[in-house]
């Protein structure tokens, strides 16, 4: 995608033709994004400007049902009220969680996907790597969060391509959120951490480790520990008790693995394994994917274990 | 608003109760029209199977409706949910196909396939294609290769997948028997292509034992460097 753009490679009106919104462009108007967050008529020929978002998103607009509804349909401004009624459920439910520490920063998530009561696929990758030094955990919805994490690898692609220098974990955010601002209150639900390492580039106050939370209702947070999703209370609980600055790098990992551990056994929609990534000044690193289910036979041997102690001390 | 006849029928007969009250009917673009499809991924070969039953409501439409289309010579599409959209978005994937075959002069690869349907399938997050995908083919070194979609365009590859209305049956068979999940002590032999494909014909007859929609004949189309092989298996008609 970034080299296409780069090489001024512009989709001819013949192409333009065959993708999916153009089919049904005489009877239902379809909304092409351009730069500036602008809303216009689809033409032709795409204007691709550098910050337009770069996917053409077929908008329904429903025929009027005019005899019961004798509220008219809201006009234009609000577009995405007309809403189609899904007959299925997507993807959605999880635990993840970053927190930076002495040694940099850790992200950590669950590897379910649910669809409804569900388990659509259960080895999902929840954190993917942007770059070098920058990996995202997503949660919220499965097919959402992918593709904006695709456009965000692009956006960065072409920023680094342009300007010659690494955009800064903020500025990334930042571009992020921007992104998502057209889609507040539709039903798009992203929320993302940033777990990254900025290089120092001009201020010695901007390099080190930096998390930060982007969702799609338009929060922007920095912060030094995150958990989102479903499961996130239960992690939360776990963290906050163990959770210093001067850890080591086992110990954060270890703290990080019992948080999701604790967080799947609890909450329904998070399970299956756990991915682990650490972030330091030299890059990312992963941890092999560890299954959850041998995990809670140890911990069920530790606890009868401390059963069998107490029991014995009491005799 | 209910309304009843206060005085009955006469002694003995019951009220009458219905309602009068204006009724909204809303109109949806989406039907459902069952079917079930698998596909499964070998070390040199992929297996995609669906049913050929097509159905709405209590109606059986057709007993030959197959739900696989082949792509290229490496590469069959599985798409069930509703027929319609099924069909559009077939006819889109050729297009697309032929236009990359004409620009670059090759076909596209099955990972390249799987990447362009994502970004096909958002650009309808508003107003989703109502079908479940599953690409089965081999990838650029020869392997087989499974890539399962959810409506939105959500993908992953697997090695296994099963897909459509009897999915939620289906998929807990294969993750035992191919992916050996939830057995202690059992040898992991990898999966032959003969064993591949009794394993997908039990399978189906299976499903169309317990879930409606399924059922009438199976289709498979095997995937292989020699090229796309076609078997159809008869199937419970009831």
């Amino acid at each position: 995608m970034a080299l296409e753009d780069i090489c001024g490679f512009t989709d001819t009106p013949v192409h333009a033709k065959w993708f999916p919104t153009s089919l049904f462009e005489d009877s239902i108007s379809s909304i092409h994004l351009t730069d500036n967050c602008t809303f216009g008529l689809r033409k032709p020929k795409k204007s691709e400007g550098n910050g337009g978002i770069p996917m053409d998103f077929f908008i329904p607009t429903l025929p009027n049902s005019a005899s019961f509804n004798h509220r008219p349909l809201p006009s234009p401004p609000a577009k995405y009220s007309a809403m189609v009624r899904r007959p299925f459920p997507l993807s959605h439910g999880t635990t993840t969680l970053g927190f930076v520490f002495q040694g940099g920063v850790i992200a950590a998530a669950d590897t379910r996907a649910s669809a409804g009561g569900l388990v659509a696929c259960p080895a999902v990758h929840k954190i993917t790597p942007i770059h070098s030094h920058l990996v995202v955990t997503s949660s919220g919805s499965g097919a959402d969060c992918m593709l904006w994490e695709r456009i965000l690898a692009r956006e960065i692609r072409l920023y680094q391509l342009r300007h010659r220098r690494r955009l800064s974990i903020c500025g990334t955010a930042k571009l992020l959120s921007f992104m998502l601002h057209p889609f507040k209150g539709t039903e798009v639900c992203v929320a993302l951490t940033l777990c990254g390492w900025d290089k120092g580039v001009t201020a010695a106050t901007n390099s080190g480790p930096k998390l930060i939370y982007v969702c799609s209702d338009g929060a922007r947070l920095q912060g030094d520990v995150f958990s989102v999703g479903s499961g996130s209370p239960y992690a939360y609980g776990v963290l906050d008790r163990e959770l210093r600055w001067c850890l080591s790098k086992e110990e954060a990992i270890s703290l990080a693995r019992e948080a999701v551990f604790r967080a799947t056994h609890r909450d329904a929609y998070s399970g299956n394994n756990v991915d682990l990534f650490h972030i330091t000044a030299q890059g990312w690193s992963r941890r092999a994917r560890e299954d959850l289910k041998e995990e809670y036979y140890r911990d069920m041997k530790r606890r009868e274990k401390v059963a069998e102690e107490r029991k014995r001390l009491i005799k | 608003m209910l309304s009843a006849q206060t005085f009955g029928g006469g002694p003995g007969k019951m009220k009458d109760y219905h309602y009068t009250g204006p009724v909204e009917h809303r109109f949806s673009p989406y039907a459902f029209n069952g079917g079930t499809v698998l596909a499964v991924a070998g070390e040199d070969f992929a297996i995609v199977a669906s049913d050929t039953r097509l159905s709405e409501g209590y109606s059986i439409h057709s007993r030959d409706s197959p739900k696989c289309y082949k792509l290229t010579d490496t590469t069959v599409i599985g798409c069930s949910g509703f027929h319609g959209d099924c069909l559009t978005l077939t006819k889109i994937i050729d297009a697309r196909l032929k236009m990359y075959k004409h620009s670059n002069n090759k076909s596209m690869t099955s990972g390249a396939i799987a990447a362009m349907l994502s970004t096909i399938l958002y650009g309808r997050r508003f107003f989703p294609y109502y079908v479940y995908n599953i690409i089965g083919g081999l990838d650029e070194h020869g392997k087989g290769a499974v890539y399962s979609f959810d409506p939105v365009g959500s993908y992953q590859r697997d090695t296994y997948k099963a897909g459509g209305s009897a999915s939620a049956m289906l998929q807990p068979l294969l993750d035992n028997q191919i992916g050996f999940k939830n057995m202690e002590g059992v040898e992991q032999v990898p999966l032959t292509k003969d064993k591949a494909v009794q394993l997908v014909k039990d399978v189906f007859i299976s499903a169309a034992e317990r879930d409606v929609y399924t059922g009438d004949a199976l289709r498979i189309c095997i995937v292989t460097k020699e090229g796309i092989d076609e078997q159809t298996v008869p199937l419970r008609k009831d």
